[in-house]
């Protein structure tokens, strides 16, 4: 398990993998819709390690995730992706990514959707095949090289989409919801894929949810949230070990732990320091 | 089908010569029921059997094979207007996709060209060509262009800007740039939108070409028609040979792009809303 704390200065040259420092995000800056969507976020993930950021909608995580990816420029404070700017880690392609909706692309077969990093990257044909390949055999899909995304399952384009995000063997995987429109039985059994595919990799994760339940399956640390504007309220450790499987669901030290997600979840909704003016009402 | 819907129409349209009025008759005051004589309808079997006979007097040629060699004449012109349109049709759709500006710039005019009244504008266009020595069928299969662009540039936009906010966010994660983003998604999304404004392109250069042939004097089918009409008082079933032909034509460009559409989208998921 990982020491390092949210709020601790980050000096460069160390091995961190993501290092946020002081990061605010507002939208439509001074006018009228103007959105503080993220506020003084200091976040520090160190590799192998697996986050969750968990949080009311609207909380900001979001837009956390595309900070880290650099698909957003912080309004204010740095990011730091292996040691070098967000950007530059874009550039090389550091990172792998996997949304919600699979987002594979319905006119290239399994096997070619996961070389496209790869094609883009300029890599050999014979090389991009090796790859897919070994990929395909990581996420159990070998009987569907040829096959189109449409003719899969949910949970098998998912995995599609996961091969996708790690075919350049990236460092760190980021993931916005990827199993949130997957029904609870396929999405129990990709949380256990992906913790093996993870850890068989050793890949450090950042991986957005709403579901306490995997937050706490999934991850070593949990990143509680709150809205308006977003911040992180809590960082709460999950000692349950490198080697989970479906029987690590019944134990008792899970149960407290999503009690305890659920309390920190909570308390940043209602006390915390955020000031409810004539806004509160509208918000709800 | 189509032979079970052929002689449905054609059956109409005797019934119709069998009930209707001789003269014409009127509604209301308004003239709109058809003359049904010999001369305004003749009927279904004549106009077959006058496929067969020569087109002139004292010449061998049967009037199909003539209509076929004009029919085959305009359908070049008009697959010419239709390559040109198409081409002239994507790289439009793609600067303006390219730069909100120049769409929102060059949209009114896109759209104001399509109200342009054709007829007027082809004896216009191939007096340009006299000075340009180019052959006159160019200037013909450029209206046929004219007239095919504008579905393609249109279908073509709105497919360029069809994919998932995910799918963009996706291709910026990998560093890609404008033109590999084209490349690798946004023309593989837009192929659904672009086959229907293909379908419309494809009789559009058909209808242009055949409409600029009658005011530019180029001997396609559209031509035939109108010389085959001068002489309807003697002869009212030649009129429809010419007729027939351009029908066919129409049938065979929709047909091309049909069987290019069954190859570009034979791996695709069959319910794509276009």
């Amino acid at each position: 398990m990982s020491e390092i704390r949210t709020g601790a200065p980050t000096p460069p040259g160390t091995n961190n993998v993501v290092a946020v420092d002081g990061a605010s995000m507002v939208f439509n800056e001074g006018r009228s819709n103007q959105v503080d969507a993220l506020c003084d976020i200091d976040l520090v993930i160190g590799p192998g390690e697996f986050v969750s950021l968990i949080g009311p909608s609207g909380c900001g995580k979001s837009t956390l995730l595309r900070l880290i990816a650099n698909l957003l420029s912080p309004t204010s404070g740095t990011v730091l992706v292996n040691g070098k700017s967000a950007h530059q880690a874009r550039l090389e392609q550091d990172y792998g990514m996997a949304f919600q909706q699979s987002g594979l692309f319905e006119w290239r077969s399994v096997e070619k959707n996961i070389e496209l990093p790869l094609e883009l990257k300029g890599w050999k044909k014979a090389d991009r095949r090796n790859r897919s390949r070994e990929m395909l055999e990581l996420v159990k899909l070998t009987d569907f090289t040829e096959h189109m995304p449409w003719q899969l399952s949910g949970g098998m384009q998912q995995r599609v989409a996961i091969a996708r995000a790690l075919a350049s063997h990236p460092a760190l995987l980021l993931m916005d919801e990827p199993f949130g429109a997957l029904d609870e039985m396929t999405r129990e059994h990709m949380q256990t894929e992906l913790l093996r595919i993870c850890a068989a990799a050793g890949t450090t994760v950042v991986f957005v949810t709403h579901s306490i339940p995997e937050a706490v399956y999934l991850s070593s640390r949990v990143v509680v949230m709150s809205p308006r504007p977003g911040r992180i309220t809590d960082i709460i450790d999950v000692p349950l070990g490198g080697d989970r499987s479906e029987g690590t669901r019944e134990d008792d030290t899970f149960y407290k732990l999503i009690t305890e997600v659920r309390e920190a979840l909570r308390a940043s909704e209602t006390g915390g320091p955020i000031v409810v003016g004539v806004r509160g009402i509208e918000d709800r | 089908m189509f032979l079970v819907s052929l002689v449905l129409v054609a059956s109409l349209w005797e019934l119709y010569k069998f009930l209707g009025p001789e003269d014409g008759g009127e509604i209301f005051g308004w003239p709109v029921l058809p003359r049904t004589g010999a001369r305004s309808m003749p009927h279904t079997w004549e106009m077959v059997q006058r496929l067969f006979d020569p087109e002139v007097r004292g010449n061998d040629r049967p009037i199909w094979f003539a209509v076929a060699g004009y029919a085959w004449y305009t359908f070049r012109m008009a697959l010419a207007g239709l390559i040109i349109g198409s081409v002239f049709g994507v790289a439009l759709a793609v600067v303006m996709s390219r730069f909100r500006v120049i769409e929102r710039g060059l949209l009114p005019y896109v759209i104001a060209s399509q109200t342009v009244p054709l007829i007027a504008l082809a004896p216009q266009f191939a007096a340009l060509g006299g000075n340009w020595d180019l052959p006159k069928w160019t200037w013909v299969a450029a209206l046929g262009a004219f007239l095919a662009f504008f579905p393609i540039a249109i279908s073509t936009l709105r497919g360029l800007s069809s994919p998932a906010p995910a799918s963009l966010e996706l291709m910026d994660s990998y560093a890609a740039g404008w033109w590999v983003t084209l490349r690798k998604l946004r023309f593989p999304s837009a192929v659904p939108y672009m086959v229907p404004g293909f379908k419309l392109a494809a009789t559009a250069a058909v209808i242009g070409v055949i409409v600029s042939e009658v005011s530019t004097g180029v001997r396609g089918v559209g031509f035939a028609a109108l010389t085959y009409a001068q002489a309807a008082t003697s002869d009212p079933a030649k009129v429809y040979a010419a007729v027939f032909g351009a029908a066919l034509l129409g049938l065979a460009m929709f047909g091309i792009v049909v069987a290019a559409e069954a190859v570009v989208m034979r791996n695709r998921p069959r319910d794509v809303a276009a």
